[in-house]
């Protein structure tokens, strides 16, 4: 067990590598109530074009399936995993993103039960043609729901213009059309590939104690017998620098009308620090043009262009990149176009200065500090960082030394009007 | 040994709450005014809190005010109105490092309680009346949340069975105010408003983390002066009675039809058998291992999500779910089924053993965070009651099968409200 030290921010982090491949940490958190556990697969929505285990041809697999497979997982022949949580009185979830699939529990009591309980449910799939039918009614739901939410509307619309290829461009639920061909034998196939312990992370946060909980973990996978399995290969089609759809507008039963401009990012094929600190300058870039003490944020709000609902985000994983600016806006148009010149005037440096970056950075230092109160934050961040063989403590390290020419070539190599996409909500 | 609880100490003109932990990296402070929810005032306290953050007179503008916050170690700052029962409640945080952690060492509580201290008692004004360009900004700003409120379709469900169900009770009312209202208001009468709430508000000052009691209550009195009150109590009054039970069915262009149902419970926070109806709750529809979740999700398949949840200050007891449009009448009845059974206690004691644990753990959890904690903490403000936690442990664990029953007899059907794309046959 290897342990790693953060003085500084007072925590101590546990790490150790399962003879099976599966890599585990525990942060020991005293003070509180609860315990929290999240096992995680490096698999989600885009990954739907790859070699099965033991094949040696790609295959390709319908829309939605590593979610549908997220949902299926809770399911055992004798009943469901929920239950069994809550009977030991914890609360489970799981969640699917473009490039993870997460189970989760927190409890308050019985931690090495409810810890064995997720990581035996996770280890052990059990599909039926008919829970799998079954399963395609709730999901069909699932789907419609976020069809009648014009914020989810508006960003998947923005990302997929941007797309042409790239399945971060689908829907991480699929359609009801495409999860309707989903079968058991699918579901297999694709928990066998990418569920190997090799391919996860276990990550425990809370008042627990290390030295038992990691011998609790060690003994279970002892027992499971797991082979090797060699790295699974995945397939993405060439996808082209600039946007697919320079606009989209999706006429929805609104009153306000939404914008999202979307910014198409370039060499995305990064990992560790490269991308830790292109994605912490690409979102201090971001904060200073449009951060509430900004004095183009002022303007915009002033001339009525935005509300509080006004945001910015930029999420880069091996593979794909984008920025994200916008919200709620009676003046659709204009904001559209204000959004399109403050980036243009941006790479000659307009909105960025060093009192700014400065300032800046001291913001984004202390809301990393608050974060670090949530245990899902840690537990949900580390495991996203560490796929990307980033360390979720090396942020306040890099944040420090970002400079003033680090943002400007943000601002040079993000913006270019080939690569930038809007998308419109308005009322029909 | 007690779980989490405030010192409490009487203040002029407010309660000073303190709550000493080393679990966070920051400290929080929270302010809270609390006034019954009234037909005149509701729009006025929506939009007040927005215009006081807006700016304050040593910072004249948001950039300004945001670029001191961003300076203090980005510290946050919120704003919220709510509604709990009949009362509309305003919070001012304030979440700020524990300068412990970092290598500098200026002293940010004190700052935070000064900045708090700017915003709430010194604005931005002119004469008697509030910056006119300010209040004229938060109108539209505050117009357009409101409006957005019925671009989200499962809130507007949610919101439109409150209206339909309190019709002629102030609960009906949005606690972000109405559209009409917020025509008439002006930075006069805004201003005349908020001196009226600076004087007769019930004021609540909650200060958490790793601090010293002794230094807080120092800051509190530098920073926070207010003259006495006696703030205005609500009678409580949960007990309307249904004498005609209700079904409105409204179109719209939905893809999902969204169930919202409404009952009486008769039975409000603080209230002896409050335990017996939040564990009644639970093992109805408020987690993944109850009726609503195993019939209509699990078995059914005809929801992804269906929900019920306590309005515990209003005693009232929601249910949700997405369906179909077509599979009203089958939701419909198998939700009606499930709480018929419940009534009838048809629930094994291993369901109420479950159910009580994630109770218990989900309250545990809650206050983990600071946020939390004071929600928590603020119900007994609300409640006009003196509830400890671990009172509140104690008796969700007492409470027995036959109390569940007994408090399932009050529970009565007010209204069904359904949004739906298509014609419906009843």
């Amino acid at each position: 067990m290897e342990k790693i030290a953060f003085t500084q921010l007072k925590e101590e982090l546990f790490h150790e590598k399962m003879d099976n491949g599966l890599e585990v940490y525990i942060l020991p958190k005293s003070g509180f109530n609860k315990s929290f556990a999240t096992f995680t697969t490096n698999y989600g929505s885009i990954d739907n074009h790859f070699k099965p285990l033991n094949e040696t041809e790609f295959s390709k697999v319908p829309d939605g399936i590593a979610h549908f497979l997220e949902h299926k997982l809770f399911e055992k022949e004798d009943g469901d995993v929920f239950q069994q949580f809550s009977k030991q009185g914890a609360s489970a979830n799981a969640f699917t993103s473009f490039t993870r699939t997460a189970y989760l529990f927190s409890s308050t009591s019985d931690f090495d039960r409810n810890l064995t309980t997720l990581i035996d449910f996770v280890q052990d799939p059990y599909f039926s043609e008919k829970t799998v039918e079954k399963e395609k009614g709730i999901i069909g739901q699932e789907i419609n729901m976020y069809d009648d939410n014009s914020d989810w509307r508006l960003y998947f619309g923005t990302i997929a213009n941007m797309y042409h290829q790239h399945p971060v461009k689908i829907d991480i639920a699929g359609t009801v059309e495409s999860i309707a061909d989903i079968t058991k034998d699918m579901l297999y196939e694709c928990y066998n590939t990418f569920y190997h312990p090799s391919n996860m992370l276990l990550f425990v946060v809370g008042p627990v104690d290390v030295e038992s909980t990691m011998k609790l973990i060690r003994d279970n996978q002892n027992n499971k017998g797991y082979n090797e399995q060699p790295e699974v290969e995945r397939k993405f089609d060439e996808e082209p620098e600039t946007v697919a759809k320079d606009k989209e507008v999706l006429r929805m039963n609104v009153q306000t009308p939404k914008v999202m401009l979307g910014i198409k990012a370039i060499n995305v094929h990064q990992s560790g620090l490269q991308l830790l600190k292109r994605e912490l300058a690409t979102n201090i870039y971001l904060e200073m043009l449009f951060g509430k003490s900004s004095p183009l944020h002022e303007e915009l709000y002033e001339e009525g262009l935005i509300d509080q609902s006004f945001s910015y985000d930029y999420t880069q994983e091996q593979g794909f990149g984008f920025a994200l600016i916008g919200g709620d806006s009676a003046k659709p148009d204009e904001l559209t176009e204000s959004l399109f010149g403050i980036l243009q005037k941006s790479k000659a440096g307009t909105g960025l200065n060093e009192k700014s970056l400065q300032r800046t950075i001291k913001k984004k230092i202390g809301s990393f500090l608050r974060s670090l109160n949530s245990p899902e934050y840690i537990a949900n961040q580390f495991t996203r960082y560490a796929f990307n063989d980033m360390n979720l403590f090396d942020v306040v390290s890099v944040l420090e030394k970002l400079t003033i020419e680090d943002i400007m070539e943000v601002a040079k190599d993000l913006i270019s009007d080939q690569r930038m996409t809007v998308c419109q909500v308005l009322p029909k | 040994m007690s779980i989490a609880s405030d010192t409490i100490t009487e203040k002029s003109g407010y309660k000073l709450h303190v709550v000493r932990t080393d679990k966070y990296k920051t400290n929080t402070l929270v302010l809270k005014m609390k006034a019954p929810l009234t037909k005149e005032d509701v729009t006025y306290r929506a939009l007040l809190p927005y215009v006081l953050q807006s700016n304050t007179s040593k910072y004249p503008t948001t950039p300004e005010l945001r670029s001191y916050l961003d300076d203090l170690y980005g510290a946050g700052f919120y704003v919220d109105v709510a509604k709990k029962g009949e009362y509309q409640i305003i919070s001012f945080t304030i979440d700020i490092v524990n300068e412990k952690f970092l290598s500098d060492s200026t002293p940010l509580l004190e700052k935070a309680f000064g900045l708090l201290s700017e915003v709430i008692f010194n604005p931005k004004k002119n004469g008697e009346a509030f910056d006119s360009k300010t209040v004229s900004n938060e109108i539209r700003s505050l117009k357009q949340r409101i409006q957005s409120i019925s671009d989200d379709k499962m809130r507007y469900s949610a919101t439109r069975l409150v209206e339909e169900m309190c019709k002629n009770e102030p609960y009906a009312l949005e606690a972000s105010g109405n559209l009409q209202d917020l025509e008439t208001i002006t930075p006069e009468s805004l201003f005349a408003y908020y001196k009226k709430m600076l004087t007769e508000d019930e004021i609540d000052l909650y200060v958490i983390g790793d601090i010293d009691e002794s230094e807080v209550e120092a800051l509190a009195d530098k920073y926070v002066s207010l003259q006495e009150r006696v703030p205005v109590r609500l009678p409580s009054k949960t007990g309307k009675v249904v004498e005609k039970e209700k079904e409105i069915i409204e179109n719209s262009d939905v893809k999902q039809g969204k169930l919202n149902i409404g009952y009486r419970t008769q039975v409000a926070y603080g209230d002896p058998d409050y335990y017996a109806l939040q564990l009644f709750n639970g093992i109805f529809g408020g987690f993944s291992h109850s009726k609503l979740f195993i019939n209509v999700r699990e078995k059914a398949s005809l929801a992804y999500y269906a929900a019920s949840r306590l309005e515990s200050h209003k005693g009232l007891l929601m249910v949700m779910a997405g369906i179909e449009n077509a599979n009203y009448k089958q939701a419909l009845d198998i939700i009606h089924a499930q709480m018929k059974e419940m009534k009838q206690g048809n629930f094994s004691e291993e369901e109420l053993a479950q159910t009580k644990a994630v109770v218990k753990n989900q309250l545990l959890e809650t206050i983990d965070v600071s946020r939390g904690l004071v929600e928590i903490l603020y119900h007994n403000v609300v409640s006009g009651q003196d509830i400890s936690l671990d009172e509140w442990f104690a008796k969700t664990e007492q409470t027995t099968k036959e109390e569940i029953i007994a408090v399932g007899q009050k529970i009565q059907l007010d209204t069904i409200y359904f949004l739906t794309e298509a014609e419906v046959q009843g």
